[in-house]
Parts: C-alpha cells; sequence; structure tokens
C-alpha cells in the first residue's frame, strides 16, 4: 500500500482539539508542580534541583525527558529520511553514554552534595580553587544550551506547521509564543518538578507513539524487508554517500561522531543537573542500567525515516518528513496525540536546560562576579529569571534568526562542550593537571574546533586525506586531543613557575558513596 | 573473586570495541526479521551493553 503523499501538512479540527487537551493537562500539571514533594522554592538547591531528593523512577522518566529531546524526535529521522545509515550513529553514541555515566556521574553526585554543589562548575571552582576555571566551564555550559534550546522550539515549531495552523491565519509565531509563555511561566514558579512531573506524561505518551508508528506502519507498508529495500532503491536513485549501509569513507566520522557525542552529553549542563537532582548515586547507576531503554525507542524512530521513504513521503525539508509520516499514516486523532507527544519532548528538556543555565549562571557568574553578598532567598530569585531571559532569548533567536543559525551553533555547542571534559571528568579522579594548564587547553580547544568547524563550512568533520584514504574526524574529539594535549604539557611549567597550587576544598572520601543512607 | 571484582568494570569496555569496529558490523547478511545485520547488531548492543553495565553494578565493590 502507498500512503498519500504532498506537503505533509494537514489541518484537521479533532487532531487539534486532542494536542490543545494534552497541552492543557500538562500546564495545569506544570503549575501543580510546585506542591509535589513540597520544598522551599526559595533555595536555589529546591527551584533548581529538586531538593535533590528524585529516585530511580522519576530520575529515570527525567533523564529520558531530558535528554530525548523532540529536536531529536525530528533531526535523527530527517537525517535517515535524508542520507540513511550514517544517521544512525546516534545508535553507537547512545550505548557509549551510559557506562560513561554509570563510572562518572556517581562521583560527581558524591562530591557535590557533599559540599552543597549544584553545578559542574561549582565542582570545578572546588576542586582546583580556581574561579577563572569554574568561569570558563559556566559560560562553556550557558553558550552550548541556549542553541539547543532554540532547537526544541524548532521542533515545536514543526509540529504546529504539520497540524497546519497557518490555514487558520495565525501566523508561525503566535503559537510559539503561546506555548513558550506558559511554559516560562511554569518553570519560574515550579523549577524542575515542573519538567520532572511532566516528564511521565510526555515519556508514556511518545512511547504509546512509537509503538504505534513501527508496528502499524510497517504493517502498511508490507513489512520491515520491503521497508529497507524501498529506502535502498530510494537511496540507488538518489546516488551519492547515501544508503542503508554505510560508504567506507563513512567509517571512522560515523564511529568518532558516536564517541565524541557521547563523551559531550553529560557535560551539558541540562544533563548535569538531571543527573544531581537524583538521591543518591545508586538511583544513578541503575538509571544507567535502565535508560537504554529510551535507546531501543530512538533507533526505532530513527527508523521512521526509512519508513517516510517507502511510504513515499516527500518533503523538501527532512525535518518535515516524521510530522508528514504521521499525517499520511494516521487518523486525525492519533495524529494529534502525536504531536502533542514531540510538543511535550520539545518542552520538557527547554525546561531543564534553561534551569540547568540558570544555575550555572547565578552561581558561577552572577555570585563570584556581580554580587557575592546574595542571600540565599536573592539566588533562587535571580536564577528564576535568567531562566526567562534564556528562554526570551532563544524564542527571539528562532522567531528573527534563521533557523540555520540555530543548527550551526549547536554544532558549535557540541565541539564547545566536550572541551570542559578535562576539567570536570578528570577531576574526578586526579588533580595532577593544574588549573591554568586546563584553562590553556580549554582556550586551545575553543580556538581550534570553532575555527575547523567554520573552515569546512560548519560540518562537524574534519577530513584526513592519505593518498586515496579518507579518514574524518569528528572536530569536537580532535580539538578535545590538542586539549589534552596542552593541558598535560603545559601543567609542570605551571607547577615551576607557581610551586603552591590553590587549595582543594575536597578529599578522597567525598568522591565515595556515604556509607549509609 | 575480591580481587577479580575490582576489575569488573573493565567489562564497560567490550560495548565500545564492538561499535567502534565498525567495518565489521556494516553488511547486510544475516538479516534478522527483514533487518540487515548493521541495525541487529547495534540493537542488540543496546541490550547487551545494559545487561553488562547491570553485572557490574551487581558485582562491583570498588
Amino acid at each position: 500500500m502507498t500512503l498519500p503523499s504532498g506537503s505533509g501538512v494537514r489541518f484537521d479540527a479533532t487532531a487539534l482539539g486532542v494536542f490543545a487537551f494534552f497541552f492543557v493537562l500538562v500546564t495545569v500539571l506544570g503549575f501543580f508542580a510546585a506542591r509535589w514533594r513540597r520544598g522551599d522554592l526559595s533555595q536555589l538547591h529546591e527551584w533548581g534541583l529538586g531538593g535533590r531528593r528524585f529516585g530511580a523512577f522519576v530520575t529515570w522518566f527525567l533523564l529520558g525527558g531530558d535528554l530525548y529531546t523532540a529536536y531529536t524526535l525530528i533531526a535523527v529521522p530527517a537525517l535517515v529520511y535524508a542520507i540513511g545509515a550514517y544517521g544512525f550513529f546516534a545508535m553507537p553514541y547512545t550505548v557509549f553514554v551510559y557506562p560513561i555515566v554509570f563510572l562518572t556521574m556517581p562521583r560527581l553526585w558524591n562530591a557535590c552534595r557533599k559540599h552543597g554543589w549544584i553545578t559542574s562548575a561549582d565542582f570545578v571552582e572546588g576542586r582546583y580553587g580556581s574561579r577563572g576555571l569554574a568561569l570558563a566551564v559556566a559560560v562553556t555550559g550557558v553558550l552550548a544550551t541556549m542553541p539547543y534550546i532554540a532547537l526544541q522550539l524548532v521542533g515545536l515549531e514543526k509540529v504546529f506547521e504539520a497540524m497546519g495552523l497557518g490555514a487558520l491565519g495565525v501566523g508561525r509565531e503566535t503559537p510559539l509564543i503561546v506555548a513558550f509563555v506558559i511554559l516560562a511561566l511554569y518553570t519560574y514558579s515550579s523549577g524542575l518538578r515542573a519538567p520532572a512531573l511532566i516528564a511521565f506524561v510526555k515519556d508514556a505518551m511518545l512511547y504509546i507513539t512509537v509503538i504505534a508508528a513501527v508496528v502499524i506502519i510497517p504493517i502498511k507498508l508490507g513489512g520491515y524487508g520491503a521497508v529497507f529495500d524501498a529506502a535502498e532503491k530510494a537511496f540507488a536513485a538518489k546516488g551519492g554517500d547515501t544508503g542503508v549501509l554505510l560508504k567506507p569513507d563513512q567509517y571512522w566520522s560515523f564511529a568518532t561522531l558516536a564517541l565524541g557525542s557521547a563523551f559531550a552529553l553529560f557535560l551539558y549542563p541540562h544533563a548535569t543537573t538531571a543527573t544531581l537532582s537524583a538521591d543518591g548515586p545508586q538511583t544513578i547507576r541503575r538509571n544507567a542500567v535502565w535508560l537504554p531503554a529510551y535507546s531501543i525507542m530512538l533507533g526505532l524512530v530513527a527508523l521512521l525515516g526509512y519508513m517516510a521513504l517507502a511510504a513515499h513521503v516527500d518533503v523538501k525539508d527532512g525535518s518535515m518528513a516524521v510530522p508528514a509520516l504521521i499525517n499520511a499514516s494516521f487518523p486525525p486523532w492519533f495524529a494529534g496525540f502525536c504531536f502533542a507527544a514531540i510538543a511535550l519532548g520539545a518542552l520538557v528538556p527547554a525546561a531543564i536546560m534553561s534551569i540547568g543555565a540558570a544555575n550555572l549562571f547565578t552561581r558561577n557568574i552572577w555570585r563570584p562576579y556581580v554580587n557575592n553578598q546574595l542571600s540565599n532567598a536573592q539566588e533562587s530569585r535571580i536564577a528564576k529569571n535568567i531562566s526567562l531571559l534564556v528562554k526570551f532569548g532563544a524564542l527571539l533567536a528562532v522567531l528573527y534568526l534563521p533557523t540555520k543559525f540555530a543548527i550551526d551553533l549547536q554544532l558549535l555547542g557540541g565541539i564547545w562542550m566536550l572541551q570542559i571534559f578535562p576539567a570536570v571528568i578528570c577531576g574526578l579522579y586526579t588533580r595532577w593537571l593544574r588549573a591554568s594548564a586546563l584553562l590553556l587547553g580549554w582556550l586551545a580547544g575553543m580556538v581550534l574546533g570553532s575555527a575547523l568547524a567554520w573552515q569546512q563550512g560548519l560540518k562537524p568533520v574534519y577530513t584526513f586525506v592519505f593518498g586515496d584514504a579518507h579518514y574524518g574526524i569528528y572536530i569536537g574529539l580532535l580539538a578535545l586531543a590538542v586539549n589534552f594535549a596542552v593541558s598535560i604539557l603545559a601543567t609542570p611549567i605551571a607547577a615551576k613557575l607557581k610551586r603552591e597550587s590553590q587549595p582543594d576544598r575536597t578529599q578522597a572520601l567525598d568522591y565515595q558513596d556515604a556509607a549509609a543512607g | 573473586m575480591g580481587r577479580l571484582r575490582r576489575f569488573l568494570p573493565v567489562l564497560l569496555l567490550i560495548p565500545f570495541i564492538a561499535l567502534l569496529w565498525v567495518p565489521f558490523y556494516n553488511r547486510t547478511q544475516p538479516m534478522l526479521a527483514g533487518f540487515p545485520f548493521f541495525y541487529v547488531w547495534q540493537f542488540a548492543w543496546v541490550v547487551l551493553a545494559a545487561l553488562l553495565t547491570w553485572v557490574v553494578h551487581r558485582g562491583w565493590r570498588a
């Protein structure tokens, strides 16, 4: 059976009604969340970390809702729709992430809990006694998060577009502004509790959407064998470096993109924030075991790209592939349900990202450089306002700048985020590297990474050519290698110039699990 | 057994080797339920990596 093709846009009152129902439900939940596991929201660790009281179950939903964003749900299948197997680097990426989380994040949680720290920059400052290095970590996090929030809005925009809101004559701005104002208000009033509570609804809806899609659509299309065959034919007609298998030239870029992205993920402020809000190191370890359930879902979502090809969904913009496939395959009421799931997939991470960025800005930029006499209540109030500002900035960026701008910045953001790896992750194990050396390495990595990406026309991969062989390497990893080299080489020099380093406020025991409870 | 347990986290290297060795699994055959091997292998490792993490979680006393 073939599905109808076209622009992928369908206006339907039922779909819109179902969508609106879930949106209102979630808004109510968002405001109600302030009362959930009630805490004093005028304390930053209550507003911005949910009081560090989330158990394994809540953390699983929160992290799942946080990491598998609307942008992922749209961009990964879009890449698979456009070029095929290469887009599947997201699978090894999510496989690599959890062993890394299992080993490193419990140590970060222990040290941060012991000292009342709420950001990775807090940890770096305590560990190395260096405000400069902490500032570098904080600035990197805020810079990388802004475009990521903007991309969640782009995901939201695609959903509105597919529902044919244009036909209502409301333009593209109004629904986005309404959605974001609501999001901003409940994040302001409830903090991290809002996305944590909404994540339950979002993840449940997303699992229903994905399971329905990967069962029903292939049946209509004649089974998975037929889907892969049809995709292969579509790529053969298209030519170039596309196909349901990788071309040998793509091996290195596929592997290094997966590895580099995995190293970067938990350095992002939204991932750190959700991790630190867990109630203990065992909760984090248990989640490293159970979060891969979402990776299975991500792999299935990626396959939607092939299903769109097999169903002859013909869209110019790859990001419309999944919304168009949903419109072509499902009755309006269920399409509305699916679109609501994707839209919530934008709102949950956007809330956590803005909270993560606000925590960093308040603790590690505002407090040390603007006003170091902040009371706890003032600190929490500034963070709330910053979270508003961050979201408003992202909204303006999406409304008034080309989408490509946010996509390019997000790409650079991943490269930047990797550059705090030596300071944060190595810092969890050793203090051998000196703060000034790490700072120099960070600077080298940031400059080299940005310059290489720029020189490649804002592509993530740099290709080395040896004779006939091409080796594409993820620029983030190249920059990280240089970062490490500089940090290691500069450490003995820094030690010579300044014999005593700043005091370390942590002890070896701070990184271990507490004996009881 | 007690001394061996310290080295249990080494198990977590296996998924990295399995998935970074791209030429090994970039093939169509053997297929499973219509899925080329490239996809079967990647889905399998999501599950296997989680299992290994679970084993390390249960057994590891640092």
